[in-house]
């Protein structure tokens, strides 16, 4: 064996033959890596906050749907749900869907990511979402309620603005977790972060793994200590004066 | 005004109310009293439908609760209620947790809502705290506030489910004073309560429940000269002890 070569500044060199730097390469996967981790946010977050929602409604069976929901989506691994909704569920649709998947859809390896891990995180979002308004008191139900406020109601106007405030930090680790998941989708073939990563330190500069690796590490960090700084803020912000939580310090 | 009738409710197998009928009329008090699972709460939160119950029928100013057609929610914007823990909203300030109610359920717009608010606020001194947050006010200060809440949508009944006994000693006139003003100005009012001088003061009648049943149900002037039941006059001995 010989010595390791070190070399951090490869990522300003060419790749040999394409007239392409390793830098471009990584920020295409960046880009890869941040639509599609904010697009599933979105998903997962619009969904959770459903789902979880009626996970706590008075209606028996609506409320054992949204426990099926999220069984199904939390109980089986993220990499097979990708592989399940990219290779398996155009097999199963009629013909002609199937067919669609498989030609004409548009992005279909972006697509399949984002709406896999969207559910996948969406089922996690509907459990925070759902112990954020169990962890209230039953008397503000009471409460919205003994005013004339309907279900929908007392649910927007009272539930849900201090159930969100209180799960707030659990959603940070889920918003952070949606930047880091997203790294699954190379199985699928989209050209996201750790794609580029693996492509750059498997073929084309095998010489030099650590320093790409570490680089790769350090923009995931980034990245997941900013969403951390902006829930911090958002946290901050929607603080409500006077209302001390039995654990706060 | 109110006309319980016949309400017996279940959880599971055990039964907390057994055949409860009485009648508060309008302009009356009615302080309901008893021990600790008697079913005195439960009740009061069967009169707007927040508990349900699975025997009986309620009729509040002529809708009965129990009619499935009945519009519960617009029926209980009409019955003002005051919780033993306060139950603002603590996301909102005073003058929020006045209005929310007025303009998302009576449809009054924000600025009649706001002067209904602070008109209310004033009437129970604490219209220096408007712009304040609920946890930045005493216990009695936040049931005051939940009281004039209440008011603000100009209920035909007030139903207090024990507004004092969460509140320490020192707080407990600011909200009986409250209680009391309004017996003198007629409102209907039935309050589950264990302040015994709030009943002799303004109480028409005195129910007496015990284990899910009315035991008593009579004037004031019977209740505290000679209660008939025994669990009665065992009860009151032990709260006019001291």
């Amino acid at each position: 064996m010989g010595q390791y070569q070190w070399n951090w500044g490869i990522i300003l060199e060419e790749v040999y033959g394409t007239g392409e730097y390793y830098y471009q390469w990584l920020i295409t996967g960046l880009g890869w890596t941040v639509a599609t981790a904010l697009s599933a946010w979105v998903i997962a977050l619009i969904l959770g906050s459903l789902i979880g929602t009626v996970r706590t409604m008075p209606n028996k069976w609506l409320a054992g749907l949204a426990t099926a929901y999220v069984e199904l989506f939390r109980n089986i691994p993220l990499i097979v749900q990708l592989f399940l909704w990219f290779f398996v569920l155009p097999e199963v649709l009629p013909e002609q869907m199937g067919t669609w998947m498989k030609q004409d859809m548009p992005m279909p390896e972006f697509i399949t990511a984002v709406i896999g891990l969207g559910l996948f995180t969406s089922a996690r979002v509907a459990e925070q979402v759902r112990t954020g308004i169990m962890a209230l008191p039953r008397g503000q139900r009471y409460a919205g309620q003994a005013l004339g406020f309907t279900l929908g109601q007392t649910y927007r106007y009272v539930l849900l603005p201090m159930a969100f405030r209180i799960v707030i930090p659990p959603l940070t680790s889920e918003f952070m977790n949606v930047f880091k998941n997203s790294a699954v989708a190379l199985a699928i073939g989209v050209t996201e972060l750790t794609f580029q990563m693996r492509q750059i330190t498997g073929e084309y500069a095998p010489g030099n793994p650590i320093e790409v690796m570490t680089m790769v590490s350090v923009i995931y960090l980034i990245m997941a200590f900013s969403v951390n700084r902006l829930m911090a803020f958002i946290e901050r912000r929607t603080q409500v004066p006077g209302y001390i939580s039995g654990g706060s310090k | 005004m109110i006309s319980i009738k016949n309400v017996s409710k279940w959880y599971g197998n055990f039964q907390v109310l057994t055949d409860c009928t009485t009648e508060v009329k309008k302009g009356e008090v009615v302080v309901v009293c008893g021990p600790s699972g008697s079913g005195k709460s439960t009740l009061i939160k069967t009169v707007n439908a927040l508990e349900p119950f699975q025997k009986g029928d309620i009729v509040v100013d002529g809708i009965s609760i129990a009619d499935p057609k009945t519009n519960l929610p617009k029926l209980r914007s009409r019955v003002g209620m005051v919780f033993q823990h306060f139950e603002l909203f603590p996301h909102l300030t005073i003058t929020d947790n006045l209005a929310i109610a007025q303009q998302k359920v009576l449809g009054r717009s924000r600025d009649e809502a706001r002067a209904k608010g602070a008109k209310l606020l004033e009437r129970v001194g604490l219209s220096a705290h408007a712009a304040k947050f609920p946890g930045q006010l005493s216990g009695g200060q936040q049931q005051r506030v939940a009281i004039a809440r209440a008011l603000a949508m100009d209920p035909i009944v007030m139903l207090f489910d024990e507004p004092t006994s969460a509140l320490d000693p020192e707080m407990v006139n600011e909200v009986l004073d409250v209680m009391v003003q309004l017996a003198h100005e007629g409102m209907t009012m039935m309050c589950v309560t264990h302040e015994m001088g709030f009943a002799r003061k303004v109480a028409n009648r005195v129910i007496f429940m015990d284990k899910g049943k009315i035991e008593e149900d009579c004037s004031k002037e019977d209740f505290f000269g000679s209660p008939r039941g025994e669990r009665a006059q065992l009860f009151l001995s032990k709260i006019l002890q001291h």
